[in-house]
């Protein structure tokens, strides 16, 4: 059973990513009154980026090559930590999950640097861009982990999200429920989605982590798509196991709770980005900060009940 | 036996410069520089070996204690794992950049100030290497004092410069100012513990509550301002930026955690120190890591940007220091190993990287003559290999996988972690808690501000016609820079090799308090001195395994686009700048743009200084737009502070006035007075 | 004492961070009049058999606070036509940061009072408090004379957080300072208004004169 489930990590942590971004962009569609893409459509472009050539700029050194390589590797890596469906996940130990905040950073910092490589201003504007945001949000991200990890009493992320879980809930469901949404918007911010970042607009000013890979080509773009898409998976999968944190008695069923979870966190995602316009950027800090002492506040509640 | 090596090392490395001082006066010839870099490597080889010889040996060695006619002093010296560990550091840094500043400082290109140089590097790096030894409190002094004035005849190598005069005299200030608050503090200590052992039994404090707290607070102040804790960190930024690099990189990286290893010291004192002590220190480390780091990022000096990035880093390992504090407060041995693991490593690690960043930054600023950040960029194209170390640097400051930052600040948050979970509704765990966001929060912007960094002066193209100019510095820069590198790398991907080292240390430190003679005015608590077994709460293997499996998808991936871009078909074309069509250099994003979102929300506390010109019209004449990020704490409270002092006490001045004469009568009525006292008291 | 009382008296803690972050006027409005809504409901979920006085009392209350006052508060908006946005004297961030200080030190405070097992162990003090010190928050560091009432509003809020804490023992009383509420949260109107048409008067009373009701 046990390899089978692992088998099932590592392939859903390597498939699954690109087609949740297609149910966002079918999300988006049903809203704007179109049919949509087929959902397998981020994969077809994957493939298609990688059959393609590719142009450097005379300006790039080989950072900017390096650099969708760490970040595909980076977010893979990381996924071999986080808990899918609530099991073990193939390597887990006490404090993988600064490891995984650590990785995250690993990847963003190759991915801005590619884009100072090319010496450009927009690209340089979004790598400053990137650096500020993320910088607010990883003390929201640690902030509703420490809660976790007083709440389980445990250091590594697979007993953070696993049975216990669900006690947790009815005995301090509201820290969970500020963490939960704090993460939410973590996820958003990190995976610069609506309201932080507009992935759709090609209108280089207002842009992200768009703007950060415009001069990427060809299998180097369609890399750094992809390191994206895990990355946000990941992340995810930490928002769903800590909304669904009950368990319906076997490994199967609660990946099926699980899978069904992701699917209704795309939709939200694209929901998200069909309602709401992308904040003004002076504001994108506001809404960081906000999260981080919502987390802050999970924790104070904590403070209460020993 | 190895307290002689370390001795004979220490008098070697005092030694080293004295060669060149006689040797080729007439003709500038490189035959003193090599002396004094053979003795200094022979020095280290020394010290390496007595050091290394401590942390092998299975019975605690008893140290050597010779008579000395000084008052109160005893030639007494130890080398005890804590020891080893600052005396290794303090060898390979120090043997390193001598190697270094062969070519960095020849004295074929400086015939005048060479000399003075390699004089004073080898009695700083013998100041330190005495200091760390010493326990008698006499003989610590005077390391610290040779220490700290060799450092102030280091940082005024150019002192032909009155900027560089400027910040040796700020330097010497502080620097005097925490003598004078260690003479306090040992001066309490005499007075506790009725002798002049510094550390090692006899040891132990048995101290009232209320002398336990001043000695922290004059051991704090003392030793904070030598390693630079925020707001004491005044004279940091100047006297590194000004020394010449690979001077910064010893005071950078070893001299500035003389202070720490005075903490550490001082933290062992005590089998139970108060709450708020450990609580203290976390929130100065957190506060010093933050606003380092912020600070660091409005810098457009490069030199000057690494040594807020000193500041930011004294911070993280007073955390640790301050969370070793807590648990023994707390009776916990977790948190004792944990912490004071996470500050021993990161001390060691800081000093690697570090290191390597300002031995990086001197091949900068050797190659292009300049340190403004946005003079330079594209580097990377004339200067590879220096670009590929400072990048390795770079990612390990940050305290990313799988470089040696990450283990030492894994250690760190996994105690803040154990923290929180400790049981009950009291609040220590909540303000634990609330120092791992802010470590977070650090290492987030730390990667901001050296991606800035290595995309300012690495990437991109050149600014100016110095960056283009620049060249890849010789095998004897370049060799030191790589050999802390790899031990950057190593440290990182195989942390379970030193951490017997750290184990070994960190069991000396929680051992010292528990001697029969630390009698302290707090009862000491059962579990108070104890530190739980390194390997046991901190997952070394598993971190080697994380960092594997890292390296293996790196492998992969970087094969796997290797293998397409070898077939695939690939075309140069000019950046992608939104269709415009003569991009230059100059439009390039600057580090001081790069740096004006975070400055900006940083700005209550960094007070950045803007002159914004005012357009007006169609065709708005050239305008010059500038900001930069002066020290807050020295322009706006220490440098007020003393205007202020030197007003108040002016009419002290009558008996400065120049006569001799009147000088001999001030030593006469000195004299006169004491005889007095004495003969009253008799 | 009811398991809804705590989740909701979160949710209004939650909502002292959202009017401090918020920009928009509107929203200040609509998230004090949520506030009211799920203030009217907690003296009938404190009380364990309420009788039907206390329900037409919250029912009163969430009337007045949750639709009446905010209703004018909006129209009010509308008709001003003055700028949407919040103009803070104190920036978001730090007024952010300034009620999550509060929040912790009410409740830290709030383990430091002698209270009955059955409070000390709810949000109920700390709740109150911490609403109150937005209430306050609000008033001193926003300049609009709409989120000045809205202000006022929240530090009532806070207070009649604080009287639930005498239902069980005086239901009466309570009834009574419900009352009492809403009459000073009518007067609180009267003078707010009265600053609405001073501040605006200069720019433009014909608007302001449908206020004068």
């Amino acid at each position: 059973m046990r390899p089978a489930l692992l088998a099932l990590h590592v392939a859903t942590a390597l498939a699954l990513p690109p087609l949740l971004l297609g149910v966002v962009n079918r999300t988006k569609a049903l809203f704007a009154g179109r049919r949509g893409a087929p959902l397998l459509q981020p994969w077809l472009d994957l493939w298609r980026l990688w059959r393609k050539g590719t142009v450097f700029s005379p300006t790039t050194t080989w950072i900017f090559r390096a650099a969708p390589v760490v970040a595909v590797a980076t977010a893979l890596c990381a996924a071999l930590f986080v808990p899918l469906a609530g099991q073990t996940p193939p390597l887990s130990f006490a404090g993988d999950l600064v490891f995984v905040a650590y990785l995250f950073a690993l990847g963003r910092f190759f991915t801005i640097a590619a884009a100072l490589d090319t010496g450009s201003a927009f690209e340089g504007m979004g790598g400053a861009r990137e650096a500020t945001f993320s910088a607010l949000a990883e003390p929201a991200l640690f902030l509703g982990l420490l809660v976790l990890v007083r709440r389980s009493g445990s250091l590594s992320l697979a007993a953070m999200l696993g049975p216990g879980l669900a006690a947790s809930w009815t005995a301090a469901g509201a820290s969970l429920l500020a963490v939960l949404v704090s993460l939410v918007v973590v996820l958003l911010a990190e995976s610069s989605r609506i309201p932080f970042d507009d992935p759709n607009t090609h209108l280089e000013l207002t842009m992200i982590h768009e703007v950060m890979v415009l001069d990427h080509s060809g299998p180097t773009l369609g890399m750094a798509l992809y390191g994206a898409a895990v990355k946000m998976f990941v992340l995810g999968a930490l928002v769903v196991r800590l909304a669904l944190p009950f368990s319906l008695g076997g490994p199967w069923a609660d990946w099926a709770v699980f899978l069904a979870g992701l699917l209704a966190l795309a939709v939200l995602v694209g929901v998200v980005e069909s309602v709401m316009a992308r904040l003004r950027l002076t504001q994108v800090p506001n809404l960081l900060v906000a999260a981080c002492l919502l987390s802050f506040f999970g924790l104070l509640l904590l403070a209460r009940t020993p | 036996m190895n307290e002689a090596l370390v001795l004979g090392g220490t008098a070697l490395a005092a030694l080293s410069g004295v060669p060149g001082l006689f040797l080729d006066r007439r003709a500038p010839t490189p035959h003193g520089e090599r002396a004094a870099t053979a003795l200094l490597a022979a020095a280290a080889a020394l010290g390496v070996a007595g050091a290394a010889g401590a942390l092998l040996a299975t019975a605690p060695s008893s140290g050597l204690a010779l008579p000395w006619s000084v008052p109160g002093g005893v030639l007494a010296v130890r080398v005890d794992a804590v020891a080893a560990m600052f005396l290794l550091q303090i060898f390979v840094v120090a043997a390193l950049g001598a190697v270094y500043g062969l070519e960095y400082w020849a004295l074929r290109d400086h015939p005048d100030d060479g000399r003075k140089l390699r004089l004073f590097y080898g009695l700083m790096t013998a100041g330190m290497a005495l200091l760390v030894v010493a326990r008698n409190t006499v003989l610590f002094l005077g390391g610290w004092e040779i220490m700290a004035l060799a450092a102030f005849f280091t940082v005024t190598t150019e002192d032909r410069d009155p900027a560089v005069r400027q910040v040796g005299f700020v330097y010497l200030v502080a620097t005097r100012l925490g003598t004078l608050c260690l003479l306090a503090f040992f001066a309490l200590l005499h007075h506790a513990t009725g002798g002049f052992g510094f550390v090692g039994p006899p040891g132990g404090a048995a101290a009232s509550p209320g002398l336990a707290t001043a000695l922290f607070v004059l051991g704090v102040a003392g030793f904070g301002l030598k390693a630079g804790l925020m707001p004491l960190h005044v004279w940091l930024p100047g006297a590194h930026s000004a020394a010449p690099s690979h001077v910064s990189a010893l005071m950078s990286g070893v001299l500035i955690k003389m202070g720490i290893y005075g903490l550490v010291r001082l933290g062992a004192l005590f089998a139970d120190p108060p709450l708020w002590w450990g609580g203290t220190l976390l929130a100065l480390g957190a506060a010093s890591g933050v606003l380092g780091v912020a600070f660091a990022i409005g810098q457009h000096d490069l030199k000057r940007l690494l040594a807020y990035h000193s500041v930011e880093n004294i911070g993280i390992i007073v955390m640790g220091l301050g969370l070793a504090l807590l648990g023994r407060s707390l009776g916990r041995a977790d948190l004792v190993a944990l912490g004071l693991a996470g500050a021993l490593l990161h001390t060691w690690n800081h000093g690697l990287f570090k290191s390597l960043l300002f031995l990086g930054a001197g091949a900068v600023v050797h190659a292009t003559h300049t340190r403004e950040i946005d003079h330079l960029g594209g580097l990377a194209r004339a200067m590879p290999r220096t670009a590929a170390l400072f990048l390795v640097g770079a990612v390990a400051i940050c305290g990313l996988p799988p470089l040696n930052g990450f283990v030492s600040e894994l250690c760190v948050y996994l105690g803040l972690f154990r923290a929180v979970t400790m049981p009950g509704g009291g609040l220590a765990w909540l303000g634990a808690g609330l120092a791992a966001p802010a470590l977070a929060l650090i290492g987030a912007l730390a990667v901001a501000c050296f991606v800035k960094v290595v995309g300012a002066v690495f990437l991109g193209t050149p600014r100016t016609a110095h960056a283009a100019g620049a060249h890849e510095p010789g095998a004897r820069m370049l060799v030191p820079m790589a050999v802390l590198a790899a031990l950057c790398a190593l440290i990182g991907v195989a942390p379970a090799l030193v951490a017997p080292i750290v184990a070994r240390a960190v069991d000396a430190w929680a051992a010292f308090a528990l001697t029969p003679a630390a009698a302290t005015a707090v009862a000491p608590s059962a579990a108070g001195g104890v530190a739980a077994p390194l390997a046991d709460v901190v997952p070394f293997g598993w971190i080697s395994v994380a960092s594997a499996a890292l390296i293996a998808f790196l492998a992969a991936g970087g094969w796997a686009l290797r293998a397409r871009l070898r077939t695939a078909p690939t075309a140069v074309a000019p950046t992608w700048d939104c269709g415009y069509a003569a991009p230059t250099p100059r439009m390039q994003y600057t580090s001081s743009s790069f740096a004006q979102m975070l400055v900006g929300l940083f700005g209550w506390a960094l007070r950045p200084q803007t002159h914004t010109p005012h357009l007006a019209g169609l065709f708005p004449h050239k305008a010059h737009f500038q900001s930069h990020v002066p020290d807050a704490v020295l322009d706006r409270a220490a440098l007020p502070a003393a205007a202020r002092a030197a007003r108040a006490l002016g009419w002290f001045r009558w008996m400065q006035h120049g006569s001799i004469h009147a000088y001999l009568v001030y030593v006469l009525v000195t004299l006169l007075v004491l005889l007095l006292w004495r003969g009253a008291l008799a | 004492m009811n398991a809804l009382v705590d989740p909701i008296l979160v949710l209004i803690m939650l909502l002292n961070f959202f009017v401090l972050a918020t920009s928009r006027v509107r929203a200040v409005i609509t998230a004090s009049a949520a506030q009211g809504l799920l203030l009217g409901a907690l003296p009938v979920l404190v009380q364990p058999h309420p009788g039907v006085v206390p329900v037409l009392m919250a029912l009163g209350t969430m009337a007045v606070k949750a639709a009446v006052i905010p209703w004018m508060l909006l129209r009010a908006l509308r008709e001003a036509a003055i700028r949407r946005e919040v103009e803070p004297l104190v920036g978001y961030i730090p007024s952010l940061f300034l009620c999550a200080l509060g929040t912790a030190l009410a409740l830290l405070f709030a383990r430091t009072l002698p209270l009955a097992a059955a409070h000390s162990a709810s949000l109920i003090i700390p709740g109150a408090f911490a609403t109150v010190l937005t209430g306050f928050l609000v008033l001193t560091t926003r300049r609009k004379a709409l989120t000045q009432v809205a202000g006022y509003l929240i530090l009532e809020n806070g207070i009649f957080i604080m009287g639930l804490l005498l239902v069980e023992a005086m239901p009466l009383l309570v009834e009574i300072g419900v009352l009492l509420d809403l009459l000073v949260g009518i007067f609180v109107m009267g003078i707010i208004i009265n600053h609405i048409n001073r501040e605006f008067s200069s720019l433009d009373t014909s608007h302001l004169s449908s206020l004068r009701e």
